[in-house]
């Protein structure tokens, strides 16, 4: 099994976007994309399945609303109920205007940070993270796309010339 | 061109006599002596009238103790006589301010994607014009009432009775007496002419603007719009702030809150822009707006959820600044609220903040029409409760229901602004052609 790549870089998004539907009408299968910039709709003519990171941030959400809402109950209404300045510390329901903010604060919180954190994991990156950078001029202005080699080199190559590319090349991938 | 179905014209008329006679119900059915009230009163349960004397209208709760009980009860039952025959009044007030107020709120909405160049909602241009169309109607039935509340046709403006501003007058009230410099009735009146002038031209003018466009060779006409639109907004801002104390929180002249213009401008915004969402949809639905695609529906209702939220905000820093400090002469407001309005006081929260939050955050949702149309039925049922609440608990206190005078009232208004809207929607194209950004918001794609 030969692990060999084509990169085929482009200098243009829209190139890249013609190629990247050639590329999936001709059922190769793309390994990666690399880009400056988000490119509006690539993902979609792709194909890549929608991210479900929303969904997650408003289950965090709820949790934080549930942790801050049982924290605060715990300590103004269970642990120690003063009365502070007047304010109905009896049931949860009759102070709650005043643990509003808390409770909002914290729900924002949880859903912000751990929705970030979510992100970083699922997408690998920490500080001292090896760049997998396959060219660097991928982060400046060109566009490279990496599809699989399967015995199916020469007619890859020509078939990413055609689309486009300014520069099609074989790789061996370690 | 759109040609108004007659199914739903004969609908809008329906509705509009149905109204009427519950209306006319609402007013006939009013007591008219203390008499009256004396029978209605003992039909209903004792100790509920203890309770009675001593909220609501504070001018009149102090006497409760000292005087003699024949004078309390007399005094009780004149005080639940005047409220009593406020309830039409009121239920017709409601009713009335509330649509008129959509079609402000629409109206801003327009002068804001005017003013902010949008290129998504030039597409929805003519359905916001054919909302506004019923501004002018609207604000002709309203100004009359207003004027025969100046004329004490009704008690539902306290600071308009006869004495109050006169200290030898058993009526006298020295804290309006000190605010009948800015609350009284012809400064009132001309101050709402004002308003509702500055509002009718914008929306004469950006109209004809708008249809002059189409035929025009430049855009020259809308250059003049944005012009308008820029000034109208500011206006706009000082008009609407002024307008929520004279039309909405006089009716409690005891009692002011800073943020309230803002309060009442979130709560007819929200309810302009999910008007423009449901005829939209609509529309569409009957296959008028072929351009229209689910990227305009998805940011409407976007629109709805923020200003939804936005509203929230608002209530709660009113309502959350006020129980925090729990200073008495503030307090009543929201004291006389949850204690004799508690279910549509909270009520509306569930309606215009919890179930907005729950079903328009997910993107798919935001692009079914039949989520928008669930979705905004809650949101404007809502804001009329809202409004309900901002205006009931001041003219009818704890004699308040949702009965025939107050659903005759919507239906009647509902009616009118159907016919009113949907009869301007035939006078122009759906689609301007002259609207420099058409061909973006034609394209528009989210």
């Amino acid at each position: 099994m030969s692990n060999k790549v084509i990169h085929a870089i482009y200098n243009d998004d829209d190139v890249l976007m013609d190629a990247v539907k050639k590329t999936r009408a001709a059922h190769h299968h793309i390994e990666e994309v690399y880009t400056p910039f988000p490119v509006h709709g690539l993902d979609k003519a792709m194909g890549l399945a929608p991210t479900r990171i929303a969904i997650a941030s408003f289950l965090y959400g709820l949790t934080g609303l549930a942790i801050y809402t049982a924290l605060i109950n715990y300590i103004m209404i269970n642990d120690w109920p003063q009365d502070i300045g007047g304010k109905p510390s009896f049931a949860f329901y009759q102070n709650m205007p005043a643990f509003v903010p808390i409770m909002f604060e914290g729900t924002v919180f949880f859903a912000a940070h751990l929705m970030v954190i979510t992100f970083y994991m699922r997408s690998k990156l920490w500080p001292f993270k090896q760049a997998e950078n396959p060219d660097v001029r991928t982060t400046d202005d060109h566009f490279l796309m990496e599809v699989g080699v399967h015995n199916n080199e020469e007619e890859l190559v020509s078939f990413f010339k055609e689309t486009g590319a300014v520069e099609v090349k074989v790789i061996e991938k370690h | 061109m759109y040609t108004f179905s007659s199914k739903l014209k004969t609908f809008s008329l329906i509705l509009m006599v149905l109204g009427a006679v519950g209306i006319g119900i609402g007013f006939w059915s009013a007591p008219k002596t203390t008499e009256e009230v004396e029978k209605i009163l003992s039909e209903d349960t004792h100790g509920h009238h203890a309770q009675v004397a001593h909220d609501a209208h504070d001018t009149h709760a102090v006497h409760a103790e000292d005087v003699h009980h024949d004078d309390a009860h007399k005094e009780h039952v004149e005080h639940v006589l005047h409220q009593l025959q406020n309830k039409p009044w009121s239920a017709f007030y409601v009713a009335c301010i509330f649509f008129m107020l959509i079609s402000v709120g629409v109206l801003a909405f327009y002068a804001i994607q005017y003013a902010a160049q949008a290129g998504w909602s030039p597409i929805l241009f003519r359905v916001m014009e054919g909302i506004t169309s019923y501004l002018l109607p609207g604000s002709i039935i309203f100004f009359i009432v207003l004027v025969l509340s100046g004329m004490h046709m009704n008690h539902m403006f306290t600071w308009m009775g006869e004495g109050v501003t006169d200290p030898t007058s058993e009526h006298y009230d020295k804290l309006i007496a000190g605010k009948s410099g800015y609350l009284n009735v012809t400064a009132f009146l001309i101050r709402a002419a004002i308003y509702l002038v500055i509002w009718n031209l914008y929306r004469y003018f950006s109209r004809r603007n708008s249809i002059a466009q189409d035929s025009s060779e430049d855009n020259s006409y809308h250059k003049k719009n944005f012009k308008l639109s820029a000034t109208f907004l500011v206006l706009f801002l000082v008009t609407e702030s002024m307008m929520s104390w004279d039309w909405i929180m006089s009716l409690d002249p005891h009692w002011y809150s800073t943020l309230f213009g803002w309060y009442v401008f979130a709560s007819f915004f929200v309810s302009g822009i999910t008007a423009i969402a449901m005829i939209t949809i609509y529309l569409k639905s009957k296959g008028y707006l072929e351009q229209v695609n689910t990227s305009h529906i998805h940011d409407l209702a976007k629109f709805m959820f923020g200003i939804s939220i936005f509203w929230t905000y608002l209530w709660f820093s009113q309502f959350m600044l006020i129980w925090y400090s729990d200073i008495p002469e503030e307090v009543t407001y929201f004291v006389t609220r949850i204690e004799n309005y508690n279910l549509p006081f909270f009520g509306m929260l569930v309606m215009n903040f919890v179930f907005p939050l729950l079903i328009l955050i997910n993107t798919d949702f935001k692009r079914l029409s039949w989520i928008i149309v669930l979705a905004g039925s809650v949101i404007l049922f809502g804001h009329y409760i809202d409004f309900y609440n901002m205006i009931m608990p001041a003219t009818v206190g704890d004699q308040w229901f949702i009965g025939v005078p107050e659903i005759g009232a919507i239906a009647f208004f509902l009616g009118l602004f159907i016919f009113v809207v949907f009869t301007a929607l035939t006078k122009a194209p759906l689609v301007s052609k002259g609207n420099p950004l058409m061909e973006e918001s034609k394209h528009f794609h989210y």
